[in-house]
């Protein structure tokens, strides 16, 4: 039977994706000084997984990394050596090789191998260093051992020292006929337990010498992703050979148990010795031939295809029937003799009686599955759709006489909540906090923060807030830039900070909640602020028309203006710089705005607001003509039928309407679009005042229509992109009708009209409209 | 009647990969996401053979062999554990706790199979 | 995107094929029936702001939002009319669903390789770069149209400069 094994690499890459996640998010909360056991267990337990997953699914390269990883973590959380910040860095490093490892298989990117490299080069030097400081060996064992032979372990650790020099042991690996490409590329890997020299025997079979530390185990796993293991000859090659056998046979027995193990020892080094691979009776051939091992007195089934391959552990046999103390101690003995111990064992043993702390409480995965992307979306457009036959049932069915059909109304009624229940739980399979974009930023801020000596308390609320899983992907980007923005421009050196009053740490905080109908997603420093007269003058020297009467909000805007900010002009004045409008575009095209409240010398705030989901919309519909336009409801302020005094017109050239004080440019959406219309007195018709990036326009339409949740169609699917419209949606008679890009419009609006003050500066729509109109 | 097997791993892809072997092999396969889960799972149904990975969240191999050798109808269920450490340390604690064998990762599906049949039969 | 080597790969293998016909003024065209997904009546549609004349705006089809073409303006060919015997082709042009409105659908024929010319310099409506080439069926002309190369092309104006 064959089984296609990449099935399972799509459930693996997201399980080590989420591991790797979790694994930074602990280690960069971690204290150094005094960590948290559950923590470096769980850390531990993440770098296991992947490498058990990597080494099943034959990610050779993964399972290298996380191997080291594992050995040097083990040795940390087996109190067997310190915890250092050298060591946080290392492993985040290793993260992000993984990270790189993982989208290499998965998504074909490019593999660094040099930073590969110099990371497996890390941590085996961290491992290695800590390992020389590690108390020796023997020590641990007794504290261990319920009943310590002292001659016995003082002869223990004769041998060892005898055979294995600086606790390491060299193999002799003897290859089957593989081609010299394989030969290279075990070498290579097993170079990475220790030192490897090759060699060519008289018959032409190629020799690798490996010095190591890791056990007869560990190489076989190794090699068995280039070579079938059984073909492998694999002979521990000490000087001391001859002398070693009868060295274990002379010990005097002094616990029964222990006698067991010792001889059972004996007879498996004599062994390999002798042939190279397992040829231990019982346990160790199992092992090395097939991976598994029953003990006894476990009898195979009577179908068994071959019985006599099954195990028979004396050792264990007499351990199984004793006390677990005695138990313990032969296995330590054991394991003490045989020269491919390794520290994370004698660690491991010294560990053994508080395994109770493996345990880590309700870290619990919660219960789930695992559904594509484009599942749930056609869920929703089916859900769409059939909300939108729903509105049209209801149209119809108020046609109808109500006395008559009264069952009938009262069905649809019932209908039309199920149908709303079930649009909103489906919806709400593609909500997903924003702790997914959130916790990229410890480590960013971190590693930020250190390069520009500054220091900086990274603090994130409302984690949990939900938000629609492509608007997530959409958000991290333009997030990012403005974290990378407030540290690096925002929050001043600590020196600066002092002079200024101010602690020495500055504080980033990343915030999201939702407000009405949207998410407000703020990026909030303590550092320096924006200095309002330096954009101004600086906006001028740019060409930029600006006014001194212009709004803070105004003039701080003027940074999202394209080019505004050079790298220069950046530390000018100590704003935000470049790329500004690439954030404000893209979260533009989201459907959302950016804001910025900044007081100089105290910090700022820029503040993103973000329509819950892109699928669907709360809108007003108003009239043009025979059209129908629906406007998103949260940029509308309100709306009004402005009376004839109340219209102003500003040296011929545009219309501004007089509301509560403020003069507001009227948009007239008719001459906008070049649409058909009977009403072209803004007395005769609505006017929708409307507000996006600080900014706020008039927009005359005919008539409203109502208020209704649409479902966003997308334009661009079949046709493209309309400048003023960000999409369509179908309404309750099968009509379709276009949904208003409100800062679009805005933009438009300004740059048909003069209007004091703020003026656009760039916007290819209005460019566009231009050249149509 | 196919054979029931329990399998417990926390990580999602090696317990599918050995629920979809063990399935085309013919067992019926009843999956738990650590000990925990995993001994309620054995409450519910007595299985025919329990493969167990060591190192799980909430509640390890070892405790949930320790746990099931004491209930009374997992007394005599074939119990095998499936670890990377292939330590003969953490055998022998395997073996303390009540396990029948182990089966070291990684291993292919083939003798995951072979092994099983090995145990129960096909 | 490859519109062109669409276009070189359907002039270099061959025009063999079934072809749906249409009348737009006083020349019969041809389109490859296997882009066509269905043909309807001239439904209401929405008009969409500051897009050229021959763009009449869209239409929800089954819950898409399709544009639709008149390609009888696009081509200047006389008076346009909008009646219950309008027709819209809609077509599928590698998943993009286009409808262009033509005088008339009349009908769908299989063509022989030898049953096709190239082009020579003649006077048509439809730029000759969007001619695979002409076919005679019973006594008719028949012009077979690269619909596809056409429809994406700019001055089609219907998909994005960039995306294009």
């Amino acid at each position: 039977m064959t089984i296609d094994m990449s099935q399972f690499y799509e459930v693996f890459f997201d399980e080590a994706e989420e591991l790797l996640a979790e694994a930074e998010r602990l280690l960069l909360g971690i204290n150094i000084a005094n960590p948290d056991n559950e923590e470096l267990n769980a850390i531990f337990r993440a770098a296991h997984s992947i490498k058990g997953g990597a080494a099943t699914f034959g990610f050779m390269d993964m399972t290298e990394i996380t191997h080291v990883l594992e050995n040097l973590l083990d040795k940390i959380r087996k109190n067997e050596m310190a915890l250092t910040a050298e060591h946080v860095d290392a492993f985040l490093a290793a993260k992000d090789v993984l990270k790189m490892e993982l989208d290499g298989h998965r998504l074909a990117t490019e593999v660094d191998q040099e930073q590969v490299a110099d990371v497996k080069m890390m941590l085996k030097q961290l491992s290695e260093a800590g390992a020389v400081a590690t108390p020796v060996a023997t020590d641990s064992t007794v504290s261990v051992s319920a009943t310590p032979p002292p001659v016995e372990f003082s002869a223990v650790a004769e041998i060892a020292q005898n055979e294995i020099p600086d606790g390491t042991s060299c193999f002799n690996i003897v290859m089957p006929d593989i081609t010299e490409k394989d030969v290279e590329n075990l070498q290579e890997e097993l170079g990475l337990l220790g030192l490897v020299a090759l060699s060519k025997q008289s018959d032409g079979h190629f020799v690798i010498t490996l010095t190591t530390d890791s056990s007869q185990a560990d190489i076989v796993s190794i090699c068995s992703f280039i070579v079938d293991p059984d073909d492998l000859v694999i002979t521990l090659k000490t000087d001391a050979s001859p002398v070693k056998a009868p060295q274990v046979a002379e010990i005097k027995p002094v616990v029964a148990e222990t006698v067991e193990s010792k001889a059972d020892t004996g007879t498996k080094v004599l062994v390999q010795e002798e042939v190279g691979y397992g040829l231990f009776e019982e346990e160790g051939k199992e092992k090395q031939e097939e991976g598994y091992g029953f003990f006894a007195p476990f009898q195979p089934h009577p179908d068994a295809v071959k019985a006599n391959l099954i195990g028979d552990d004396t050792a264990l046999t007499l351990a199984n029937s004793g006390t677990t103390s005695a138990q313990l101690a032969a296995s330590t003995a054991k394991v003490e003799a045989t020269p491919v111990s390794t520290a994370s064992q004698d660690a491991d043993r010294r560990n053994a009686g508080r395994r109770e702390s493996d345990k880590v409480p309700a870290s619990a995965e919660a219960s789930s599955i695992r559904v594509g992307v484009e599942k749930v979306d056609q869920l929703i457009n089916l859900v769409g759709e059939l909300v939108i036959t729903q509105a049209m049932i209801e149209q119809r069915i108020s046609m109808l006489d109500p006395v008559h059909n009264e069952a009938l109304i009262n069905s649809v009624g019932q209908l039309t909540r199920n149908t709303r229940d079930l649009q909103e739980s489906v919806m709400s399979i593609r909500m997903m906090p924003m702790d997914f974009v959130f916790s990229r930023f410890p480590r960013m801020v971190r590693d930020l923060a250190a390069k520009l000596n500054k220091k900086v308390d990274f603090v994130t609320v409302g984690a949990a807030t939900e938000l629609d899983k492509g608007l997530i992907e959409r958000i991290v980007d333009p997030l990012t830039h403005l974290v990378r923005n407030s540290v690096d421009h925002g929050i001043e050196i600590p020196e600066n900070r002092r002079k200024a009053g101010k602690s020495d740490s500055g504080t980033l905080t990343l915030s999201a909640a939702h407000k009405g109908g949207s998410i407000v997603i703020e990026v909030t420093d303590d550092g320096a602020g924006l200095n309002r007269d330096k954009i101004l003058a600086k906006a001028q020297s740019n060409g930029l028309p600006v006014s001194e009467n212009m709004t803070d909000s105004e003039v701080f805007s003027l940074i999202f203006a394209p080019g505004f900010s050079t790298a220069e002009v950046v530390t000018d004045v100590s704003g935000r710089g470049v790329g500004m409008d690439v954030v404000k575009r893209n979260i533009t095209a989201m459907g959302g705005s950016v804001d910025i409240r900044s007081a100089l010398g105290f910090g700022t705030t820029i503040s993103i607001s973000l329509p819950l989901t892109l699928a669907i919309l709360d809108g007003m519909s108003v009239s043009l003509g025979q059209s129908v336009y629906v406007i998103p409801l949260n940029l509308i302020v309100e709306t009004l039928q402005p009376r004839a005094e109340d219209i102003k017109t500003v040296t011929g050239e545009g219309r501004m309407v007089h509301v509560r004080g403020e003069y507001l440019p009227i948009i007239a959406l008719h001459s906008l679009f070049n649409h058909a219309t009977d009403i072209t007195d803004p007395t005769q018709g609505v006017l929708v005042l409307l507000e996006s990036d600080g900014k706020k326009s008039a927009l005359f339409v005919d008539r409203l229509v109502g208020q209704q949740q649409v479902v966003i169609k997308s334009l661009e699917t079949n046709f493209k992109r309309i400048p003023g419209v960000s999409g369509a949606t179908i309404m309750g008679d099968g009509s379709v009708a276009l949904i208003l890009d409100v800062a679009a419009l805005i933009q438009m609006g300004q740059s048909t009209n003069y209007i004091t003050g703020a003026a656009s500066f760039s916007n290819q729509n209005n460019q566009h409209m231009q050249s149509n109109a | 009647m196919a054979k029931t097997i329990l399998a417990v791993d926390d990580s999602g892809s090696l317990r599918q990969m050995v629920a979809f072997s063990l399935k085309a092999a013919g067992y019926d396969v009843v999956q738990a996401v650590d000990g925990q889960d995993g001994l309620n799972k054995a409450k519910e149904k007595t299985v025919d053979l329990v493969l167990t990975d060591q190192n799980m969240p909430i509640m390890d191999g070892l405790t949930l062999i320790k746990n099931l050798r004491e209930l009374g109808s997992y007394q005599k269920v074939p119990i095998l554990m499936l670890t990377t450490e292939s330590s003969d340390e953490m055998k022998a604690k395997g073996k303390a706790a009540g396990a029948n064998g182990w089966l070291v990762k990684p291993f292919d599906p083939k003798r995951l199979i072979e092994v099983v049949q090995k145990v129960i039969g096909s | 995107m490859s519109t062109d080597n669409v276009m070189s790969n359907s002039k270099a293998k061959s025009a063999e094929g079934e072809y749906l016909t249409f009348v737009l003024g006083a020349e019969e065209y041809g389109l490859e029936i296997l882009k066509v997904q269905e043909i309807r009546g001239y439904d209401a549609v929405t008009q969409i702001a500051n897009t050229p004349e021959f763009i009449k705006g869209v239409v929800n089809l089954r819950g898409k939002i399709v544009p639709i073409v008149d390609l009888r303006i696009k081509f200047n060919l006389g008076k346009v009319e909008y009646n219950e015997f309008t027709v819209v082709i809609i077509l599928n042009l590698h998943g993009r669903v286009v409808g262009i409105v033509v005088d008339g659908v009349s009908d769908v024929i299989a063509l022989k390789e030898e049953q096709i010319r190239d082009v020579p310099s003649l006077v048509t409506s439809i730029d000759t770069k969007y001619i695979v080439g002409l076919a005679t069926v019973a006594e008719r002309m028949l012009i077979l149209v690269d619909i596809e190369q056409l429809m994406t092309s700019q001055e089609m104006a219907l998909v994005d400069a960039v995306a294009a």
